[in-house]
């Protein structure tokens, strides 16, 4: 039992989409606490809807109804714009596919979240290298993604996260496109950031190695959480 | 500042892309502006064309003469100030497709009223004291290699025979738009070989050519002229010079008017080929504006991306549209020099390009940024490039 207050609340939370005239269920009537410094794990099948609980809990999409508390915040209520500037500062992402910016190098793709910070030039730097420095790719700051392997591009993305020290990281399937070494480097780099930093880390995953490195483990099976 | 930076290199990340876009711009920018030009220049003779000048000519048609002796009659008119007269030769040089227009003239008083050809007095009075001397516009006389004293024949259609003239002298033009491109001699060389050889066509012009003291009473003056012809043999038709000019224009209308509706369809075209590059740029992108909001850039900054991009990308194609088109323009000049005498390109053409570069850019974006702004974060998440 963690002693420590819940961080994320969910009440109640269901959720489906429309495909043509058909209502698809995808969650229905979730309700548990994450608790703050947490490495949850969020497994299950293809479809299971853990990506969308994932995505309610980060402020990517909106509950059909329930209410998510994140921090004491009802995210459900914030505007469009209010979600937005509560995602730069309070979440970081971590993709499957990385998802960084081809055109920039690492230093400025890990540099992107700050600049909506409204901090200085020098203070960007400084918070960039110690990000990059976390991740031990201080030395290709200037190379573009291309010019990085996949779990270099990983660690990358892991920086970028980081960056604004946000209180939530939420990962989705991050090692599912890395060979094992890599993904074991992925997933000791979370570790650490839940470990050393007191990160709250959600992670979704098909692979049990990666959900072995959680702390605690929920299973998804067709929208229930079991 | 970063905006800027991302939209430069995004603009250059598929170079082939980019660079066939830039040069579809490119291209349709220079048809267009040779297209406005092609206009520009069928106006040449109407812009040029003085407000102190009237012409008068048969009312039935042009190629219905007017008899010499009208000239005294039109010289009483009050507020005529000089009546000057000539025919359209329409003389070959050589071989048909070195056409050039070539006329008959009172050189007594036609180079007074066109005080836009500028002789040197010298050439003037070489022009006056030889019967077969001509005068030619300084871009005939560079394009056949004539100098001053050279013997030019000139084959009649009209007048039939082989008509010798020697070349005394070569004027520039006043004005930009003046066209230096004609060929004049003396009408009474005409007139007296036709006395001879072909009396009944004798003593007969083609135009009056009317210099007025006061432009203000132009309207008057031609009212007062073709009264005084009113029910004879050969009614006369008189007007501005400019009016003379346009009615020329009139026969070729429908050929300016398709002309014209062919440059807008030019820009129309530009517009389906930048539209069709931002789409697929942004269709390829969604991840990346997923990737974006969820960092939390708002939709302000995702439309800067895609409209920056896409203005980049017009706005390039209209400033090597600017410098190429003056080339392009004089290699078009050269080559269809016999049809249009002056080929200027207009300086407020640019502007054009600029307003239709910028109109494109923000269309060809309206509809991409629309859809990249609407889609949400979980649905350009689940997006495979």
């Amino acid at each position: 039992m963690n002693a420590k207050s819940p961080i994320v609340e969910i009440r109640n939370i269901s959720k489906s989409y429309r495909r043509d005239s058909q209502n698809i269920p995808v969650l229905e009537d979730i309700t548990f606490d994450i608790a703050e410094g947490e490495f949850l794990a969020l497994m299950g099948p293809s479809g299971s809807g853990k990506s969308t609980l994932l995505n309610l809990i980060a402020g990517l999409d909106r509950p059909d109804s329930g209410s998510i508390l994140v921090g004491g915040v009802d995210i459900a209520s914030l505007s469009e714009s209010g979600l937005a500037g509560w995602r730069a500062s309070h979440v970081g992402f971590i993709f499957q596919f990385y998802n960084l910016v081809p055109v920039l190098t690492a230093f400025e793709n890990v540099e992107l979240p700050l600049l909506l910070s409204g901090l200085s030039r020098t203070d960007r730097q400084e918070h960039v290298n110690m990000a990059l420095g976390l991740v031990n790719l201080s030395d290709r700051m200037d190379h573009y993604p291309s010019q990085l392997s996949g779990g270099q591009q990983q660690r990358v993305a892991i920086a970028r996260a980081v960056v604004t020290d946000p209180a939530i990281l939420v990962a989705d399937e991050p090692t599912g496109d890395l060979d094992r070494v890599s993904a074991e480097d992925v997933l000791a780099l979370m570790d650490r950031l839940n470990r050393e930093m007191g990160k709250t880390i959600i992670l979704v995953t098909h692979d049990p190695v990666a959900a072995a490195k959680a702390r605690t483990t929920r299973h998804l099976v067709k929208g229930v959480l079991t | 500042m970063f905006i800027l930076k991302l939209v430069l290199r995004n603009t250059f990340r598929h170079k082939l892309r980019t660079a066939l876009t830039i040069l579809s711009i490119v291209i349709a920018l220079v048809a267009f502006g040779l297209l406005r030009t092609v206009i520009r220049s069928w106006y040449a003779g109407v812009e040029a064309s003085s407000a102190s000048r009237l012409v008068t000519r048969n009312a039935i048609s042009l190629t219905f003469p007017l008899p010499l002796s009208y000239r005294d009659k039109i010289r009483g008119v009050d507020g005529v100030k000089t009546v000057s007269y000539g025919n359209w030769f329409g003389g070959i040089y050589k071989d048909r497709k070195n056409f050039f227009a070539n006329f008959a003239v009172d050189h007594k008083t036609y180079f007074q009223l066109q005080s836009e050809f500028i002789l040197t007095p010298q050439e003037h009075d070489a022009f006056v004291r030889d019967r077969k001397g001509c005068v030619v516009g300084q871009k005939l006389a560079k394009k056949f290699g004539w100098e001053i004293g050279d013997s030019i024949p000139l084959e009649g259609t009209i007048f039939p025979g082989t008509w010798e003239f020697v070349l005394r002298g070569i004027y520039t033009g006043k004005e930009k738009n003046t066209d230096e491109s004609l060929f004049f001699f003396q009408w009474d060389y005409l007139n007296e070989t036709l006395k001879k050889t072909m009396p009944l066509r004798a003593d007969k012009v083609g135009f009056y050519m009317i210099g007025v003291n006061d432009p203000g009473r132009a309207v008057d003056i031609t009212v007062a002229v073709d009264r005084l012809f009113k029910n004879s043999l050969a009614e006369t038709l008189t007007e501005t010079e400019k009016a003379f000019q346009l009615s020329f224009i009139s026969m070729s209308e429908a050929v300016i008017i398709a002309i014209r509706l062919v440059s807008f369809v030019v820009i129309i075209i530009i517009m389906a080929v930048a539209a069709n590059t931002m789409a697929m740029t942004v269709r390829e992108r969604t991840r990346e504006y997923a990737v974006f909001k969820t960092l939390g850039f708002g939709a302000f900054r995702i439309m800067a991306m895609i409209f920056g991009e896409s203005l980049l990308i017009t706005m390039t194609g209209c400033v090597l549209g600017v410098v190429l088109t003056y080339p392009a323009a004089g290699a078009f000049g050269r080559a269809l020099g016999d049809y249009f005498p002056v080929f200027e390109v207009d300086k407020n053409i640019f502007a054009v390009y600029a307003a239709a570069s910028l109109l494109v850019g923000i269309t060809a974006a309206v509809f991409p940024a629309w859809k990249a702004i609407r889609i949400t974060i979980a649905e350009g998440l689940r997006r495979i490039e």
